[in-house]
């Protein structure tokens, strides 16, 4: 028996609106996040990535429409915290430059009502034991940024906020810090993610929420987005030596118009069709016999995904 | 209450770390041996002990430098947070907004508490070691006292000036604004016109209210009056007592200057969007 889904909800989006000073950074957002699922939001700067965030933390409240975290409003709640663990990572987050690196995640874990031992544990973690005696001031901003998760994985939280989270980091140092992330998603800690790096993020998210000028272009899975969008599919036939030329015209004269050849060269060329038609082209490849020796088959990226859902909305 | 006090100790702790607070140790406690070395000069044939020349000296100059050591602590509170983006990380953590003022408050107040006390205090122990008498040391602790009621006013002050203005160097100038007002022009418009009006208008009673309303006349008069041997050295004898000025209420008048600006800058942040 699944539970109501009103319970499941982490979070709830109503109708949003957020307006700064005239400016409407967000607009008409709906969406409920359920227990678990690790949400990552794809969109240009000023997109409104962060406002959404600053929201669900409390920090701001909606110009209209109605936030619920954990079902109660952030914005009238002691920051969203009634005992809940809640870890933020701002964009380019700042930190009280005269405490050491120590002293400050210290302070924010007896905020937390984390232990002393857990500091340590997490400043191993990012690896900043070495560097925690020293002053924030005199950190670089990997350091600050390695600092900054530290503090948002303070008392396991199960709920997770990570603005940009991997800029400043080293390539081993992102592969760790997602390690870190899927640790606690095995516990069942929702996350919400924003991020630039697509290819980082694409295999991880159990939905995607494109934003663009503060809407909602798109939201779903991986598979759900492919489903939205009209892009065509990639296909890339082998086959024998010299036999291309051949076998590209042989199959030309069943397909359909909505179907291009493309890159013929000697051993291999490329299809690019529709949805609706990938199945009979494939079966049409499949009755081509022996000359035919591999196929792949190339569904569109995320980050064609995104730009085709910004190019799309440009009304 | 622990999450005030774990922001209170931040607080005391970034003082620490700036040297901010032996500074001002250093400071204070300078000018109160420099004061009780010079104060029994002027006193000539009257008798009068040496700490209450000192509380005389003492308390005319805190009146200045208390008020801008406080504002020097607190202009800077809120609104460099919200510069710097460490009040946004803050309030996602468990603390309500009223617990960051009270905690920042909390920390500033025994920032001065311990420069007052150990600058003045420091002083006069220094001075009993070198043969100085400890008559009239209530009057001495009644002032360490109300410099640090005066200094909170001003921290209260400061964060109000802190929450309203957008810009850290806005607030900078203001406090500087703020300190002339209450410390310089204040009592300059106020005696101008009690020298203009000869008399006329001006009742005794209004003067004594406008006097009683500024938390550093209420300072003043609180420590030049209290005590029998100041007021006499002083020359203002009876004063207070004549204008229905007691010390409660010398006092409360400056604790609501405390508290009415603290309600005032947790109303603003409360509505506040970072």
């Amino acid at each position: 028996m699944s539970k109501p889904a009103i319970e499941t909800n982490v979070i709830a989006l109503q109708e949003v609106n957020k307006t700064y000073a005239n400016v409407k950074v967000l607009r008409d957002i709906n969406f409920n996040v359920q227990s678990g699922e690790c949400i990552v939001l794809v969109g240009h700067n000023g997109a409104g990535k962060t406002s959404l965030m600053k929201l669900m933390l409390g920090l701001t409240k909606p110009t209209s429409g109605d936030v619920q975290v954990l079902g109660k409003n952030p914005a009238f709640s002691a920051s969203v915290a009634q005992g809940l663990a809640l870890g933020y990572l701002p964009e380019s987050v700042a930190f009280y430059e005269a405490m050491t690196g120590r002293e400050v995640l210290s302070f924010y874990a007896q905020l937390k009502g984390a232990g002393k031992a857990e500091c340590e544990k997490l400043l191993d973690l990012v690896g900043l034991g070495d560097a925690a005696k020293r002053r924030v001031g005199t950190y670089s901003k990997g350091m600050r940024q390695r600092l900054g998760l530290a503090q948002a994985m303070l008392g396991n939280p199960q709920l997770l906020f990570l603005d940009e989270p991997t800029t400043g980091l080293d390539p081993i140092l992102r592969q760790h810090f997602y390690e870190l992330i899927d640790e606690l998603q095995k516990d069942g800690a929702t996350s919400i993610i924003s991020s630039h790096s697509l290819h980082e993020v694409e295999g991880r998210a159990s939905r995607f929420i494109i934003l663009k000028s503060g809407k909602m272009v798109a939201m779903g899975s991986l598979d759900e987005l492919y489903q939205q969008a009209t892009l065509p599919v990639k296909l890339k036939v082998s086959v024998s030596e010299g036999q291309a030329a051949r076998v590209a015209e042989r199959l030309d004269m069943h397909l359909n118009s909505g179907v291009n050849i493309m890159h013929v060269n000697n051993k291999s060329f490329h299809l690019e069709c529709f949805k609706d038609e990938k199945m009979p082209l494939i079966r049409h490849i499949s009755n081509l016999g022996e000359d035919v020796q591999d196929m792949q088959i190339m569904p569109p990226r995320l980050d064609e995904l995104y730009s085709h859902f910004m190019s799309e909305e440009r009304s | 209450m622990k999450m005030v006090w774990v922001l209170a100790l931040k607080e005391l702790r970034d003082g620490l770390r700036n040297r901010w607070i032996g500074a001002a140790i250093l400071l204070l406690g300078t000018l109160a041996i420099a004061l009780s070395l010079l104060g029994s000069a002027p006193t000539g044939s009257v008798r009068a002990s040496d700490l209450d020349i000192t509380v005389i000296s003492l308390s005319s100059l805190s009146v200045y430098l208390i008020p801008l050591i406080a504002l020097m602590l607190s202009f800077d509170a809120l609104v460099g947070e919200f510069e710097r983006g460490t009040m946004m990380l803050l309030l996602t953590y468990p603390v309500t907004r009223w617990q960051v003022i009270m905690g920042k408050f909390l920390g500033h107040v025994l920032i001065l508490f311990i420069a007052i006390f150990a600058g003045y205090g420091g002083a006069i122990l220094i001075m009993t070691m070198l043969g100085g008498s400890l008559a009239g040391w209530q009057a001495y602790l009644v002032m360490m006292m109300s410099s640090l009621l005066l200094g909170s006013v001003f921290i209260a002050l400061g964060y109000l000036l802190s929450v309203l203005v957008k810009e850290r160097a806005t607030a900078a100038g203001s406090a500087i604004g703020l300190w002339l007002v209450f410390v310089v022009l204040y009592d300059l418009v106020l005696f101008g016109a009690l020298l203009l009006d000869e008399g006329q208008k001006l009742s005794q009673q209004l003067f004594a209210t406008l006097m009683l309303i500024s938390p550093t006349d209420s300072y003043r008069i609180l420590n030049l009056s209290l005590f029998d041997g100041v007021s006499d050295a002083a020359g203002i004898a009876g004063i207070a007592s004549e204008a229905g000025m007691s010390s409660s209420l010398l006092s409360g008048v400056m604790l609501l200057w405390v508290i009415v600006p603290l309600v005032a800058t947790l109303f603003v942040f409360q509505r506040r969007e970072l």
